[in-house]
């Protein structure tokens, strides 16, 4: 809507924009952040899996325990959507028998596990980081590259959902 | 001064770098230079035309009908793969976004140490071990980000691709980790049906021969004359190149591994990414899982979202960020960053990549537009406030 987007670049190069909605009261201070990337660990070849290094930055914020179960949880996530056993073959050759069309009606199992992601990430924001003023990003917008978290360094600073 | 802005939805596709050509919005990604795409359609099409112009309807009637009805088929399975491989996503990778860029930096800075003035900096490689193998994962200068192993940086399409193949002029895509299988079975079907219209058309103009005679049989058939040579020439390349693939998948190696030699010889490592066993590996290339895009082609873009002349990535995007529905997409969250560092350019940074360093949010618009009816401002927020965004946004224009 052109209200919002409106609002939206005014609000830019101030206040933070997050998936998250928040009251205009809480957008009037100036929001400064630092982001921390969790890069991937490639040792076991190129699934896709990420670093479980406690970053130093996230010390004073964040227990590492929660952030292993975090990371973890993703690797697990990942590891199921790309597990090479008898249901990615079984859709891969119906789907080569079908020339791939079955792809319009179907979902892929990765995908289906990238919404599994999707939803365990809302939930870990709400329940684990959003509290710490903490942000977590779903890794599939950076390419699978790394997870960004972003520390809001204006404790007040809350994006409510 | 108008308060009303227009608002025109803009999709990612429209913004991201790199040398592709998106069409249907969005949905088909294809090379720049497709006119060998065009030559591959125009030999397949006009062969498979001919064929069912002159020799189905004789056949038909003199050996099965079953032979034009399976040509269909192979056809139809042909020009389906085909068009998978041209038009999906290869595997790109997206650029770094300018904080992970910096951040990176940062790292390998702090990796190289005091470097004396006047030498050059060591190349920024990281060091991995994979199955007991140490890979060494190189620093792409125009994406800003460390390649995983396997990727590599196409020049034709400027873009990094995930589990690089090769870029193939006649299909006018890269092949990459999404699309290989596609690019494998069009070759396979596409030999099968060259050996099939050859096989055929021989057959044609012996039955034809042995009623006629030969020189008056090829008279009454010209098209088959044409579909031979065209069939001769391109069983060759195409047979060979589906044989070389079949190699490569049961190695599990790409044609840019085979081609640099990256796993052969003696004092080289091993494949660290093969099972060991054929099959096994043929499973996991041609019926492993099949891997989504990561670039969010047809996700709507912010309409104010920062894209520079030089944009290394594309912008955040929400539909509407302060209200109250999502877009399916969650967008991360856009906010004003302090770098620590600036990114350091060296004699590797493209020039055009220098500027845009220190507008890592900087809205592209002109500051007029800023000045809104009161209405939709709360008191105190001020365009101008933090000075760091404001001199960013005049160096933007």
């Amino acid at each position: 809507m052109a209200t919002t987007n409106f609002n939206c670049s005014l609000f830019n190069n101030d206040q933070a924009a997050t998936q998250n909605t928040h009251s205009l009261q809480e957008l009037q201070q100036p929001v400064v952040s630092t982001k921390v990337f969790i890069q991937r660990d490639y040792s076991s070849g190129t699934l896709c899996k990420f670093q479980n290094k406690f970053p130093t930055e996230l010390e004073s914020r964040l227990d590492r325990q929660h952030f292993e179960e975090t990371i973890q949880t993703l690797n697990n996530l990942y590891a199921e959507a790309e597990k090479l056993g008898g249901k990615s073959y079984l859709e891969g050759c119906l789907a080569c028998l079908t020339a791939y069309t079955i792809f319009l009606c179907m979902e892929t199992q990765y995908e289906k596990v990238l919404k599994k992601v999707a939803k365990y990430i809302k939930d870990q924001n709400e329940k684990v980081y959003i509290p710490r003023s903490l942000l977590l990003t779903d890794p599939i917008e950076r390419g699978l590259r790394v997870v960004e978290i972003t520390v809001f360094e204006d404790r007040s600073f809350v994006p409510t959902s | 001064m108008s308060a009303v802005m227009i608002s025109r939805k803009v999709r990612k596709w429209e913004k991201l770098p790199g040398k592709n050509t998106f069409c249907c919005d969005g949905r088909v990604m294809m090379a720049r230079q497709k006119g060998v795409f065009y030559l591959t359609l125009f030999l397949i099409i006009g062969t498979c035309a001919l064929f069912f112009g002159f020799e189905c309807p004789y056949l038909a009637v003199h050996l099965s009908a079953a032979i034009p009805v399976f040509a269909a088929v192979l056809f139809l399975f042909v020009m389906a793969m085909l068009l998978r491989t041209s038009f999906s996503d290869p595997g790109v990778l997206p650029r770094a976004l300018p904080e992970e860029a910096t951040f990176i930096e940062m790292e390998i800075e702090a990796a190289n140490g005091n470097v004396p003035s006047g030498q050059r900096p060591p190349p920024r490689i990281r060091n991995v071990e994979i199955n007991n193998q140490i890979v060494k994962l190189k620093y792409c200068y125009t994406c800003k980000i460390f390649r995983p192993p396997r990727a590599s940086h196409c020049s034709i399409c400027d873009n990094c691709v995930d589990r690089f193949d090769h870029h193939c002029p006649w299909v006018g895509n890269c092949v990459g980790k999404r699309n290989y299988r596609y690019f494998y079975l069009f070759t396979l079907s596409l030999s099968l049906l060259t050996i099939y219209i050859f096989t055929f058309d021989i057959v044609h103009v012996v039955m034809r021969s042995v009623d006629d005679g030969f020189l008056s049989a090829l008279k009454e058939t010209p098209g088959t004359v044409l579909e031979v040579l065209v069939c001769f020439f391109t069983l060759w390349s195409v047979v060979g190149l589906t044989g070389f693939h079949t190699y490569l998948i049961s190695l599990n190696q790409t044609t840019n591994e085979d081609i640099k030699g990256s796993w052969s010889g003696k004092n080289r490592v091993q494949n660290p990414y093969s099972h060991k066993n054929i099959f096994k590996n043929c499973c996991e290339v041609l019926c492993g899982p099949t891997y989504p895009s990561v670039l969010d082609r047809r996700g709507l873009m912010r309409d104010d979202s920062p894209v520079s002349a030089s944009s290394a990535a594309p912008s955040s995007s929400s539909s509407s960020s302060l209200s109250f529905s999502n877009s399916s997409k969650p967008a991360p969250a856009t906010v004003t960053t302090r770098t620590t560092a600036p990114l350091i350019p060296n004699e590797h940074t493209p020039d055009d990549a220098k500027p845009s360093i220190d507008a890592p949010a900087a809205p592209g618009r002109s500051p007029e537009d800023h000045l809104p009816a009161p209405s939709f401002i709360p008191p105190l927020a001020s365009p101008e406030t933090d000075a760091e965004a404001s001199v960013a946004k005049d160096k933007n224009h």
